[in-house]
C-alpha cells in the first residue's frame, strides 16, 4: 500500500498565544512546537495499515524550515520517508494555497490513502483535507474515528451531530483524522536514531508551479473580547450559594 | 458582477436544521445593507421543496431546489457538484454555510471547485465596503482573525448558536435546478446511519452544557450533572482529563482537542481550567464555575463562581432549579 500522512507543525494545546501590538499576527517566540495532535492520529493509523497489510508511509508537510522535526518525529514513529515543502512565501498560505502545495506533491507520488489531522489546532480551519481531496479528484472521508481497509475500499464510521455514519468509499480517498481513531504511539529512541537517515526531499513553491497568494487572508489578529470580571457567590452554606446562583442565572444573566 | 447573499441550507430527513435559519437572518442583515436579495440552495431527495417556505419565512427571496435520490442522505461529492453548479450559474459575491460537520465538510470541497476562499466557523460577519470581512476564532479562541477575500465568491461558514434566527418573511420564491448527480461519479456511500436514542442534543449546539472535571472523582460522579442537565434541557460535556480518565466518551469533550462550543450558559464543574479547555468554551455567553479552589483559573473566565464543594452545590442548584423552570 502507498500511504500518505500530511502533518502540521503547530504550537502545543498549553501555549499562552500572544497578538502582537500590531495585529499582524501572534508572538511566536515563546512557544513550544509540536505535531498537530488529529495530525498524529492520522500517522498512527497509516503506520497500523502499513503494519497489517505491506507498503509504505511517506509524511508530507508544508511548513517553515522548523517544520522538519514534525517531519522527523512522524518518521521516528515508523514512517519511510518524508517530502517537506518549504518556502517563506507560503508563510501566509491560507487552507487553499496548502491544499495546492500537498496535491502537487501527492500528485507525484504513488497514493492509495492519504490521511490528515481533521483540522489543525492553530487556524482551526479544518478545510485542507476536503480541499486536498478534490484537488485530486478524489472523495473525502472527513472526521474519521474508525477505519477498517478492505483491497479496493475502505468503511469508515464518522460522527456527525446527534449520529454516527458507516460509510463505504472507493480508494484512493483521503480520510480526516478525529480524536477516537487510534492511540499514537511515542516514537522509539531506536525509531529516533533510525529517522535521522530517512530520506526528506525539499521543495519550495516554484518547484511545484502553485501560485501562493492567499484566497482568503487574515488581515489582521486580534485578542478575544475580554470579559467582565465576575462575580463570586456569596453565601454561608452551599445550599444558600446554590440558592444565589440560581436568583442570578435566573434573573440578572436570564439564562435559565 | 458577483451580486447577492447565498445560503447553502442544510436538512435531515425532511426538517431544516436550526443552523439554516441562523444562515437565512444573518444573510437577510448582510443583504439588507447594500440592498441585495438573498437566495438559498436546498439539495435533497424528491420532496425537498416543501422546506422552501420555511426559509423565504426568515428572509430568503429565492430557493435553489435540487431534488434527487441521489442528495438523500448527504454524500460530500453529490452536494458538492450540484452546490458548486448552482454557485456558478447564479455568481453570488457572498456564500454562506453553517459550521456543522455537514457545512464544514461540504463548504471547504466546494470552496476547492471554485478555487476561492473560506473562512470557518465565523463568529461575526459584515460588510465593509462591499466586502465581506468575516471574525473567527483561532486556536481554539485564544485569539480572533479578521478575514479578508481575494477571490470571488467570498466564502464563510458560521459557527452555530452564535447569530440568532429571526424571521423576517420574504417571498421564499422556488426556481427549480436540474440536479441530476452522475452515479458514476459518486464513489461514496453511506452504508447506516446509527442514531443516538439518547435525545440529547449535540454539544456544539446546546444551549446549556454542563461539564465536569477531574473534580468529579470518577464516572459516577457524573450523574449529578446528568441531573442538573436534564432540568434545564442541557448536555453533559467534560474537560480532557475526565474523557482521558475513561470516565465519559470523547465525543463530550470540550476544548482545543475537543469541541469548541458557544451555548448560552456553560457551567463548569470540578474543572480548573487549563488553558485548552478555556479556549473551548469562553465564548460561552454565561459561564458559572463551581470548584473548591479559589485560585482555580475557571474563575477568571466566569461570570459566577462559586467556590465549595460541587457534591453538596450541584444537586442543591439542581433542586432550585427545579423551583424557577417547573
Amino acid at each position: 500500500m502507498n500511504i500518505i500522512a500530511c502533518v502540521k507543525q503547530v504550537p502545543d494545546t498549553e501555549a499562552q498565544i500572544k497578538v502582537k501590538a500590531d495585529g499582524s499576527g501572534i508572538d511566536d517566540g515563546q512557544i513550544k512546537w509540536v505535531m498537530n495532535p488529529y495530525d498524529e492520529y492520522g500517522v498512527e493509523e497509516a503506520l497500523r495499515l502499513k503494519e497489517k497489510n505491506g507498503g509504505d508511509v511517506t509524511i508530507v508537510c508544508v511548513g517553515p524550515a522548523r517544520a522538519m522535526e514534525t517531519i522527523r518525529t512522524a518518521l521516528a514513529m515508523g514512517a519511510d520517508k518524508g517530502v517537506h515543502v518549504s518556502d517563506p512565501a507560503l508563510d501566509n498560505a491560507d487552507a487553499f494555497v496548502t491544499a495546492s502545495a500537498l496535491a502537487a506533491v501527492i500528485k507525484g507520488l504513488p497514493h492509495d490513502i492519504i490521511f490528515c489531522g481533521q483540522r489543525a489546532i492553530d487556524d482551526d480551519s479544518g478545510q485542507v483535507g476536503a480541499m486536498l481531496a478534490e484537488l485530486l479528484g478524489i472523495p473525502q472521508l472527513t472526521l474519521v474515528t474508525k477505519l477498517e481497509y478492505a483491497g479496493s475500499s475502505v468503511k469508515v464510521i464518522r460522527p456527525i451531530e446527534g449520529a454516527q455514519l458507516s460509510i463505504e468509499t472507493a480508494l484512493p480517498c483521503v480520510v480526516t483524522a478525529q480524536k477516537g481513531l487510534n492511540e499514537p504511539r511515542y516514537a522509539s529512541l531506536p525509531g529516533i536514531m533510525k529517522a535521522k537517515k530517512k530520506p526528506v526531499d525539499v521543495k519550495n513553491a516554484a518547484a511545484l508551479g502553485i501560485a501562493t497568494e492567499a484566497k482568503a487572508k487574515v488581515a489582521k489578529t486580534i485578542p478575544p473580547p475580554a470579559r467582565p470580571p465576575g462575580k463570586i457567590v456569596c453565601g454561608d452554606e452551599p445550599e444558600q450559594k446554590a440558592a444565589e446562583l440560581a436568583r442570578l442565572l435566573r434573573e440578572e444573566a436570564k439564562v435559565i | 458582477m458577483a451580486k447577492g447573499i447565498m445560503i447553502v441550507a442544510e436538512q435531515r430527513e425532511g426538517a431544516l436544521r436550526k443552523i439554516s435559519m441562523e444562515l437565512a437572518s444573518t444573510a437577510r442583515k448582510l443583504a439588507d445593507a447594500g440592498g441585495d436579495e438573498v437566495s438559498a440552495v436546498l439539495l435533497g431527495g424528491p420532496g425537498v421543496e416543501t422546506l422552501a417556505a420555511e426559509l423565504g419565512k426568515y428572509g430568503v427571496d429565492k430557493v435553489f431546489v435540487g431534488e434527487d435520490a441521489a442528495l438523500d442522505p448527504y454524500v460530500t461529492e453529490a452536494h458538492a457538484a450540484i452546490t458548486a453548479k448552482i454557485i456558478k450559474e447564479n455568481d453570488p459575491a457572498v456564500v454562506l454555510f453553517g459550521a456543522s460537520v455537514q457545512g464544514k465538510d461540504l463548504s471547504a470541497r466546494v470552496a476547492a471547485k471554485l478555487a476561492t476562499g473560506l473562512a470557518t466557523d465565523c463568529t461575526d460577519v459584515k460588510i465593509d465596503g462591499g466586502k465581506l470581512v468575516c471574525t473567527r476564532p483561532m486556536y481554539a479562541g485564544k485569539c480572533f482573525g479578521e478575514v479578508t477575500f481575494n477571490a470571488s465568491p467570498a466564502m464563510a461558514s458560521l459557527r452555530p448558536n452564535v447569530f440568532p434566527a429571526a424571521e423576517n418573511a420574504k417571498a421564499g420564491a422556488v426556481t427549480k435546478v436540474d440536479a441530476k448527480v452522475d452515479a458514476a461519479s459518486i464513489k461514496s456511500k453511506v452504508l447506516e446511519v446509527q442514531k443516538d436514542t439518547s435525545g440529547k442534543v449535540d454539544l456544539t449546539e446546546a444551549n446549556v452544557i454542563v461539564s465536569g472535571g477531574r473534580g468529579m472523582k470518577g464516572p459516577e460522579g457524573f450523574g449529578i450533572l446528568e441531573e442538573l442537565a436534564g432540568v434545564l434541557k442541557g448536555t453533559v460535556g467534560a474537560s480532557r482529563a475526565a474523557v482521558d480518565a475513561g470516565w465519559r466518551p470523547q465525543k463530550d469533550q470540550v476544548g482545543q482537542t475537543g469541541k469548541v462550543v458557544s451555548p448560552n450558559l456553560y457551567i463548569a464543574c470540578g474543572i480548573s481550567g487549563a488553558i485548552q479547555h478555556l479556549a473551548g468554551m469562553s465564548s460561552s455567553k454565561c459561564i458559572a464555575a463551581i470548584n473548591k479552589d479559589a485560585e482555580a483559573p475557571i474563575f477568571a473566565k466566569a461570570d459566577y463562581g462559586v467556590v465549595d464543594d460541587l457534591f453538596k452545590v450541584v444537586p442543591a442548584l439542581t433542586a432550585e432549579c427545579k423551583k424557577l423552570v417547573g
